[in-house]
């Protein structure tokens, strides 16, 4: 991705970005023309077959983008969308999030939850190990007594709870 | 009428036992806790909590179930104003000025402005119902599929509206939402649609999921960007906010006013509190003359979809006992409730039943009175809770959208989804594309398409039905004039710049 | 102890002889922590409506030594809820409440799931289906309204029912063919709906379950003609004036040859253990005990019939063939 020198730092432009989104929303509508195609978009005897709006809703996604796309184009190369240091604070926040979500479906929820807490509070937040205890393993205990044990809404559990016998 | 009026004074006499108003603060402290978790919706919880009813009296149940509803309905505003989550769906619209108001340290503010909106919409609702129950049950009757799609249309034409941004982004995001909630079965055909034969995607998209990953997820991205804190923090909590807020809301009468209408009407037809608020939403910004500011954090943006999702989920309640149809999904499982307590909900239960049935209305007064009371007094509570650290509060506010991303579906997968709802939050919001537009085609697109094709198997395939009787035609001709009115705005705008250059 | 294995496939082999080979009563086997009861379609439906009542009735009566925990999936028809039940083999901790959408979901949908994918429990009751027209309309028998509607091109006349290629539409197809004339079928989410759009005069009937429309029936807002099942109903509780449910004749004695009865019945995931089976078998015979359940029965005008072990894989294996030729006939088989 070119880099654009602005003022106070560097980063990907807003005309990247711009495009980039149009690209996708492109993508995104040939998809659905391609998904309603399979079941039909033809007007039946009886209105419209299961195909007929998303074709149409499709068709208008591409036109939009591309739309879009040229408007994109025309974008000032030398704003940024936001400064490769901003932008790291942003993954800061993602990519734990994205492990966390990532070990749901393996762990259940509440081992990666109290991971998450407990490695946002020592990392970003620097505070002390007694804190980051007490938030990351309450937070995930008061879930689990209110929605196990008072509405009986059973979340995703993995080996651990299993062991315990949860 | 005045029959009806001697009917509430002894529903009061039951509903005014000691016993029955600790069920309804019970249930609307439980409520309050069921609308604040996303994903855990008003519906979810009376289901919940319906079979440790059985044992108790007919009225003392629903009395406790309802209040549950009403404490759900005044607790999903709290979690839209404070992060930008709604936790019920008719809440999104709250989330469009209530949390800029939040960010501008005026948190206590709008959630005063939220609860007594609530509470007005609610009452003017109850007072209705009062008043003419049986008349409005008979207009109910008139909503075939082509009206029901006519509403929707109207709903949808008030709400869009000229936005600031590109138009062509406004369409693409809007058609996202739309393609978004074609996903999955399609109810006319029985097939299945753009599932691509995953199995993940049988249920489609849900709206809780794009919004809370949309909304939520894509709030606390963009205050990373902004640096590690939360705006909000400067805000001064001030235990007589709630008396200094209600000073300004009388001014604001009018707005409450056309959302109640809108709210009671969309909650009989049956449309549901979520497309209400956005249509009141959407006519508050063309109305007001504050209109260019909604988005800002504008108290009038709260008050109009507050009051409307209100006044729509009570009215909501009076299908349910006339007709025996639910309003909305909650309404759905009360229905059930009255089943199982050998009560049946139709044309018959205001006859039979009537000591239950003006109980149960009597405590619809009761419970938003004692509801307001206790909401109001956590309103310091919870504006303080933006006090609290960022680097705190963010990794519990991303496992309570992780764990209501869960409870919508009971699927792992929605978990996923809502991650990457959340980056296309992030990023859409940064490349201007509106996101209110796809949430809104999210929740009325299925619903919408369905009632067209409904009118259209009907009408062996002729557009016709949309015109053929009084009632349509007014509402789709209504719909018409608000979905043209940007454009016709933009023809006068130009016509005026023509008209005098500058 | 002899096992039905007429599809035998290996491991269907070893689920029917799981299914058939229960011992009655005296199970030793107890659950250890809450049981999920997945409900496969969406919340305040009649599917969901037993559910929780039955968990209602299993808490009170204390049945059980750990809770009962409904939930619902709902997606793809309910395809989602039989998948999940499918995939969690040898967890006895799960249960599944069947309606038709059992056999018809994936003959419609191709989702590829199957009941002899699962464990069959119990059948609880089957539900009964009735032909219901508006109060105000003249027909006051189901020969008058066929006659009208053999009197009328194809199409005119508006059926009503819940969703599309489910049990509705094939009990109309079945109409249709046993009418000679093509009605205009309108498929709605909800039998309350379906019920609420006769009295609005949206349609011109529905084929709603009892206790859908019941409480019309009673405000003379809509009148049953016939009941698609071999014989009367036996209750006689007064509904409306003198009639009641034992005075709705059958639609084979009015001249329309359709029987149609839904399943209401449990399933346990693959590769459970008998006295695993055995037990959830023992729990909901005692359920049909208590005076809630009972009162549910009539409530609803239920076909009370009990099935468990091999008479019901029997029946399945009956009810499952007959899907496969209805849902033929119709059209309604997916997948090419």
């Amino acid at each position: 991705m070119q880099q654009a020198p602005h003022g106070a730092g560097s980063g990907p432009t807003q005309r990247n970005a711009e495009i980039g989104v149009a690209v996708l929303t492109l993508l995104f509508g040939l998809i659905v023309i391609y998904g309603s195609t399979l079941v039909g978009i033809g007007w039946g005897s009886d209105g419209p077959q299961a195909g007929f709006f998303p074709f149409y809703v499709g068709l208008i996604i591409c036109g939009c983008s591309i739309i879009n796309l040229f408007q994109g184009l025309r974008e000032n190369p030398t704003e940024l969308f936001s400064e490769w240091s901003q932008l790291g604070q942003v993954l800061r926040v993602l990519i734990p999030t994205a492990i966390y979500v990532a070990l749901v479906p393996f762990f259940g929820i509440y081992v990666p939850s109290v991971i998450l807490i407990a490695v946002f509070m020592k990392w970003l937040g620097k505070y002390g190990t007694p804190l980051t205890l007490a938030v990351a393993l309450g937070v995930p205990a008061f879930f689990y007594i209110t929605l196990e044990r008072w509405f009986l809404i059973p979340l995703p559990k993995g080996p651990l709870e299993a062991w315990l016998g949860l | 009428m005045f029959e009806n009026f001697i009917n509430l004074y002894h529903g009061f006499h039951i509903a005014a036992d000691p016993f029955n108003i600790l069920l309804m603060a019970v249930g609307i402290l439980l409520g309050v806790i069921i609308g604040v978790l996303p994903g855990l919706g008003g519906a979810n919880g009376v289901a919940i909590l319906l079979p440790l009813t059985f044992s108790m009296s007919p009225t003392s149940a629903i009395i406790l179930l309802t209040c549950i509803y009403w404490g759900a309905l005044f607790g999903g505003a709290i979690t839209s104003v404070l992060f930008n989550i709604p936790g019920e769906p008719w809440s999104v619209a709250t989330t469009f000025d209530g949390h800029p108001m939040a960010r501008n340290g005026k948190a206590g503010e709008a959630l005063t402005a939220a609860f007594t909106s609530s509470f007005v919409g609610a009452f003017v609702a109850v007072i209705m119902i009062t008043l003419i129950a049986p008349l409005v049950a008979q207009f109910a009757l008139q909503f075939g599929p082509a009206e029901k799609f006519a509403v929707y249309f109207l709903a949808f034409a008030s709400f869009v509206g000229m936005s600031k941004e590109p138009p062509a982004k406004t369409i693409v995001s809007m058609m996202i939402g739309f393609a978004l909630a074609a996903v999955g079965l399609d109810m006319v055909t029985g097939q299945l649609r753009l599932t691509f034969g995953s199995t993940e995607l049988l249920n489609g998209f849900d709206f809780l999921i794009a919004v809370i990953g949309l909304f939520g997820i894509g709030e606390i991205l963009l205050t990373m960007e902004e640096g590690l804190e939360f705006r909000g923090k400067a805000a001064k909590i001030d235990p007589r906010i709630v008396w200094k807020t209600w000073k300004t809301l009388p001014k604001y009468w009018a707005t409450s006013l056309r959302s109640c209408i809108i709210g009671c009407w969309m909650g009989i037809t049956p449309a549901g509190a979520t497309p209400a608020s956005f249509m009141a939403y959407g006519v508050a910004k063309r109305i007001s003359k504050n209109g260019k500011n909604f988005g800002n954090g504008e108290i009038e943006g709260v008050i109009a979809p507050e009051t409307a999702a209100h006044a729509a989920g009570t009215s909501a309640m009076l299908p349910m006992l006339a007709l025996g149809v639910p309003g909305s999904p909650t309404a759905a499982v009360l229905l059930g409730g009255l089943l199982i307590w050998g009560l049946q909900p139709g044309p018959m239960l205001f006859v039979e039943q009537s000591e239950f049935v003006w109980g149960l209305i009597a405590s619809m007064y009761l419970g938003n009175v004692v509801g307001l009371i206790l909401v109001l007094t956590t309103v310091p509570l919870f504006a303080s809770i933006l006090r609290i650290p960022f680097s705190i509060i963010a990794p519990v506010i991303l496992v309570i959208c992780a764990i209501g991303a869960y409870t919508v579906n009971n699927n792992v997968f929605d978990v996923i989804m809502m991650l990457v709802f959340g980056v296309l939050g992030y990023v859409l919001k940064k490349t201007n594309y509106p996101l209110a537009p796809l949430v809104l085609a999210i929740v009325l697109g299925d619903s919408a398409e369905e009632a067209f094709r409904q009118s259209l198997l009907s009408s062996g395939g002729s557009l016709g039905i949309f015109f053929s009787n009084g009632l349509v035609s007014t509402i789709m001709g209504i719909g018409l004039i608000a979905g043209l009115w940007p454009v016709l705005q933009i023809v006068l705008n130009r016509f005026r710049r023509v008209a005098q250059p500058a | 102890m002899k096992h039905f294995n007429a599809f035998g496939l290996g491991a269907v082999a070893a689920l029917g002889m799981t299914a058939l080979s229960m011992l009655p009563a005296s199970a030793a086997w107890e659950p250890t922590k809450p049981v999920e009861f997945i409900v496969p379609a969406g919340t305040g439906g009649g599917a969901d409506q037993m559910a929780r009542t039955l968990q209602g009735i299993i808490a009170k009566h204390s049945l059980m030594s750990t809770q009962l925990v409904v939930i619902n999936k709902s997606g793809g028809a309910g395809g989602e809820g039989f998948l999940d039940v499918k995939n969690a083999k040898g967890n006895p901790h799960k249960i599944v409440i069947t309606l038709s959408n059992l056999f018809t979901t994936p003959l419609a949908t191709g989702i590829p799931f199957n009941w002899k994918d699962m464990t069959p429990v119990a059948m609880l009751a089957l539900d009964e289906f009735v032909l219901w027209v508006n109060a105000s309309e003249p027909y006051k028998t189901a020969g008058d309204y066929v006659a009208a509607i053999k009197a009328a091109p194809d199409g005119t006349f508006k059926m009503g029912g819940t969703g599309s290629k489910s049990e509705d539409q094939i009990i109309t197809v079945a109409f249709e063919k046993a009418v000679g004339k093509k009605m205009t079928y309108i498929p709605y989410k909800g039998g309350g709906e379906v019920a609420v759009q006769l009295v609005g005069g949206h349609i011109n009937s529905s084929v709603n379950n009892p206790i859908e429309a019941v409480s019309q029936w009673r405000g003379d807002k809509v009148r049953p003609l016939c009941v698609f099942d071999s014989k009367t109903l036996p209750y006689t509780d007064k509904i409306l004036g003198d009639l009641s449910w034992s005075s709705v004749p059958t639609c084979v004695s009015s001249g329309v040859d359709v029987e149609y009865l839904m399943l209401r019945g449990i399933f346990m995931p693959p590769g459970v253990t008998d006295e695993q089976v055995a037990y959830f078998v023992d729990l909901f015979k005692k359920v049909r005990e208590t005076p809630e359940w009972k009162q549910l029965m009539k409530d609803g005008a239920f076909n009370q019939t009990f099935m468990a072990g091999a008479e019901f894989k029997t029946w399945l294996e009956g009810a499952e063939a007959t899907h496969k030729g209805l849902m033929q006939e119709a059209g309604f088989i997916a997948g090419n």
